[in-house]
């Protein structure tokens, strides 16, 4: 069934589609409207869950750990301040190897108050073990939640996953979502039937003391668990794009088999890149985009295969790790480790500012004419 | 074993759910709480616990002392937690299942108060039970909200020991107008196991406000710890009492009171008080004893 | 019996057979503490009433209640809560290891 719905609904809808079990969340702008909206659908028992109407971000993903600890699927949403203030809990929620999902409104953070798109606060969040998907669209937003539960949920991961959407520009943007029958929902993301979880008739306790002579095989533990979701998440959504026709992949290339200048990003600065690439591409200039979906577990190999035959690589990043560059341009450089393509990396649209398609263009310029060892703001009035 | 065993009168459920080996030091007042809480309730209970001693107590990975499944929290973290274990098992439809959120003094008066405030606002199925030893033991005896007035912690030296009255938790807590909250005293086993069974039977949030002395942070053998918790109620410093529904009931009336410099003199951690500070630590305790009173003929049953 | 009744120790070889997170599953009961302890706690049938009262505090628990109540030296960390609490002074004290 096709509806006009914003990046938040269809976040809220594709939880809805996964039929958890219990909600817990706080509001904040600009994801106010999935808490809203999730309250609706559990209020006229679209949604056979219960939502615990918590007094903080930080309560919100612990009742999530609580509630999905006894064996429940659950579902959170938060943006900006609230994601740190949850940083504690989301630290948590990986070690514990607990499957929760939770949408991310990619704001950015105060002082002074933003209520604008910038991916500093899911950034702000990367070793925490979750894993981390950045959406373009609210297609992608809904397809990448119900996905995410069947991902995270996989026996070899249990890993929770934060589903990035930018503030506005999806969050509150309508677009036409294909939203999946129940049935065929049901049949491709079965009901959560956890190995660990509090029984009595089995009790254990968790997160016990633990001692070095344990903590470290854990960690690797969850590595490897990364490492195996490198292999599942293509599987999954192998699957996905059989059953309802709709291809994803940890990244996404545009037009890039023949590309010399290869503009590297995610969220919605990907969509007006590859309305870049084409306006370049008719000017003569071979140009592509790729775009980013796995923060993590990141696709180094894959991203290094599609970057290593073009002449220069550009990578975009909404957020900067002030004092060095931006994350996604470190981790591109360093799957490019051995090759010797020049790397820039650009900064743009820092709290909201727009980026546009001159914005993209210029990028290119840029990458013709300065050495690489700069950074570059891009429209930064000086 | 003895010889000849024969059937005794026991006044607490015979079943040990909790078992021995546990890491508390010798004569924890929050070990027998444990033991109580567990015998009340049964198996069919799951656990919330913040980081506290309890967190410790419970043993290393991969093992556990208490018999039933348990949930390790953040410190702040408890009752959102256990908020979270209550939903599920109602969405799963396992409503039979006991959700006991228990932490420390520090877990419930300071870093976890506002995670409590909203479950029990919310009014959440569960029992939360804070074991009170009146300061952070579990990081080495530094001072918290509940420390009494005059006490010695390592935060609070003997020369700048704690000044103020510790904070009224249940008042606090009575105030979020749950179905019942109680006072309890590791001292008088058989009123702490009633309670939470009474607790148990009741839909929404309880909450309990255990007294559960530290041999370790309050300077006093391990062997005296129910002999002073015994002294708190003797001296009216810590009243037995519930508030059921709004209505207060004391539920261990003193005929005797002992003078309180009898229970602080017990204890190291007060012994550096002067005789001027004694005098005002009774002023304070008649006053909140009285202020009790008060409340009960307010708001008691006969009222 | 549950699972975390057993008293067997859990030895791990590796990351590969442990469970995913630290979650616990054996018991404490392991634990042996009666090297904690450095006074042994002794009851004597002839004072004692069966009053179960040392049973009713101990905090391990490592007293049975049988009649008279036995002791379980297993676990013991000697607090003496049992012999102060003993109404009857029928719990007396010896250093261990005497």
């Amino acid at each position: 069934m096709k509806r006009v719905l914003t990046g938040n609904y269809a976040a809220a809808y594709g939880a809805t589609a996964a039929k958890v079990n219990v909600v817990a969340a706080y509001p904040i702008t600009p994801q106010t409207t999935i808490v809203e909206i999730l309250s609706e659908i559990v209020a006229n028992g679209e949604l056979n869950a219960e939502f615990i109407k918590v007094e903080s971000e930080h309560s919100a993903l612990a009742a999530c750990i609580g509630a999905q600890s006894a064996g429940a699927r659950t579902y959170t949403a938060t943006s900006s301040q609230g994601l740190a203030l949850m940083h504690e809990l989301i630290h948590w929620t990986a070690r514990a190897r607990l499957p929760i999902v939770m949408t991310n409104v990619n704001r950015a953070l105060g002082p002074g108050w933003s209520i604008w798109a910038d991916a500093t606060d899911s950034v702000s969040q990367r070793d925490t073990g979750w894993m981390q998907v950045y959406c373009e669209n609210n297609q992608e937003v809904y397809d990448t939640t119900l996905m995410a539960y069947k991902i995270s949920e996989h026996a070899d991961i249990l890993l929770p996953t934060l589903v990035n959407l930018d503030a506005f520009f999806l969050s509150h943007t309508s677009q036409v979502v294909d939203m999946i029958d129940q049935d065929r929902v049901d049949a491709f993301l079965p009901t959560y039937a956890p190995e660990y979880k509090l029984d009595i008739d089995n009790p254990r306790s968790f997160g016990s003391l633990t001692s070095p002579d344990h903590y470290y095989e854990f960690s690797y533990k969850m590595h490897k668990a990364h490492e195996a979701a490198k292999q599942i998440i293509p599987e999954v959504h192998a699957q996905f794009a059989k059953e309802f026709g709709r291809e994803y992949g940890m990244t996404e290339s545009y037009r890039c088999d023949d590309a010399e200048y290869l503009l590297v990003t995610y969220g919605t600065i990907a969509g007006t890149t590859m309305d870049a690439v084409d306006r370049m591409r008719d000017k003569g200039i071979k140009a592509g985009a790729l775009k980013i979906r796995y923060f993590r577990p990141f696709p180094s190999e894959e991203v290094r295969s599609i970057l290593k035959n073009a002449i220069k690589v550009g990578v975009i990043d909404r957020m900067i790790s002030f004092g060095h560059e931006g994350a996604f341009f470190t981790e591109t450089k360093a799957a490019m480790y051995g090759e010797t393509v020049p790397l820039y990396g650009f900064i743009a649209g820092l709290g909201g500012r727009d980026v546009s398609i001159k914005d993209i263009e210029s990028m290119v310029d840029k990458m013709q004419a300065e050495d690489p060892s700069n950074l570059i703001w891009i429209g930064v009035k000086e | 074993m003895s010889a000849e065993t024969k059937k005794v009168r026991l006044t607490l459920p015979e079943n040990e759910v909790m078992s021995p080996g546990h890491l508390a030091c010798q004569g924890c007042g929050a070990s027998m709480a444990m033991r109580y809480a567990l015998k009340a309730l049964g198996r069919k209970t799951i656990l919330s616990v913040p980081a506290c001693c309890w967190a410790v107590i419970d043993g290393p990975f991969p093992y556990s002392a208490v018999g039933v499944p348990l949930q390790q929290s953040a410190f702040e973290a408890a009752a959102a937690t256990a908020s979270g274990i209550t939903n599920a098992l109602k969405s799963l439809g396992k409503d039979d299942i006991t959700t006991l959120a228990w932490a420390g003094d520090g877990g419930t008066f300071d870093i976890g108060l506002q995670a409590l405030s909203g479950a029990v606002e919310r009014n959440e199925n569960m029992i939360y039970v804070v074991y009170d030893n009146e300061a952070y033991m579990n990081t080495g005896i530094q001072r918290s909200s509940s420390t009494p007035h005059g006490a010695w912690t390592t935060t609070t030296p003997v020369k700048h020991y704690r000044k103020g009255q510790k904070k009224n938790i249940m008042e606090i807590i009575v105030a979020h107008h749950i179905p019942y909250c109680a006072t309890a005293n590791i001292a008088y086993p058989e009123d702490f196991i009633k309670k939470l069974q009474k607790a148990k039977s009741i839909k929404g949030a309880k909450f309990i406000h255990l007294f559960a002395p530290c041999p370790t942070g309050w300077k006093h053998g391990p062997d005296k710890t129910v002999k002073i918790a015994r002294l708190a109620t003797e001296t009216n410093t810590f009243p037995i009492y519930e508030v059921e529904n709004g209505v207060y009931k004391i539920n261990k009336k003193i005929k005797n009171v002992k003078p309180v410099a009898e229970y602080l003199r017990a204890q190291g951690r007060f012994r550096h008080l002067p005789e001027d500070e004694l005098e005002y630590i009774q002023s304070m305790v008649n006053k909140s004893y009285k202020r009790l009173e008060k409340l009960e003929a307010a708001f008691g049953e006969s009222a | 019996m549950t699972k975390k009744d057993d008293q067997k120790p859990i030895v791990f070889e590796g990351a590969s057979d442990m469970p995913p997170m630290s979650a616990s599953q054996g018991s404490m009961s392991v634990n042996k503490t009666a090297s904690w302890r450095s006074i042994r706690p002794i009851i004597h049938e002839e004072k004692c009433k069966s009053c179960m009262i040392c049973w009713k505090f101990c905090p391990e628990p490592a007293i049975f209640p049988t009649s008279p109540p036995t002791i379980n030296y297993d676990y013991c960390k000697g607090c003496g809560i049992c012999i102060e609490e003993c109404p009857f002074d029928a719990i007396t004290s010896e250093k261990e290891g005497k």
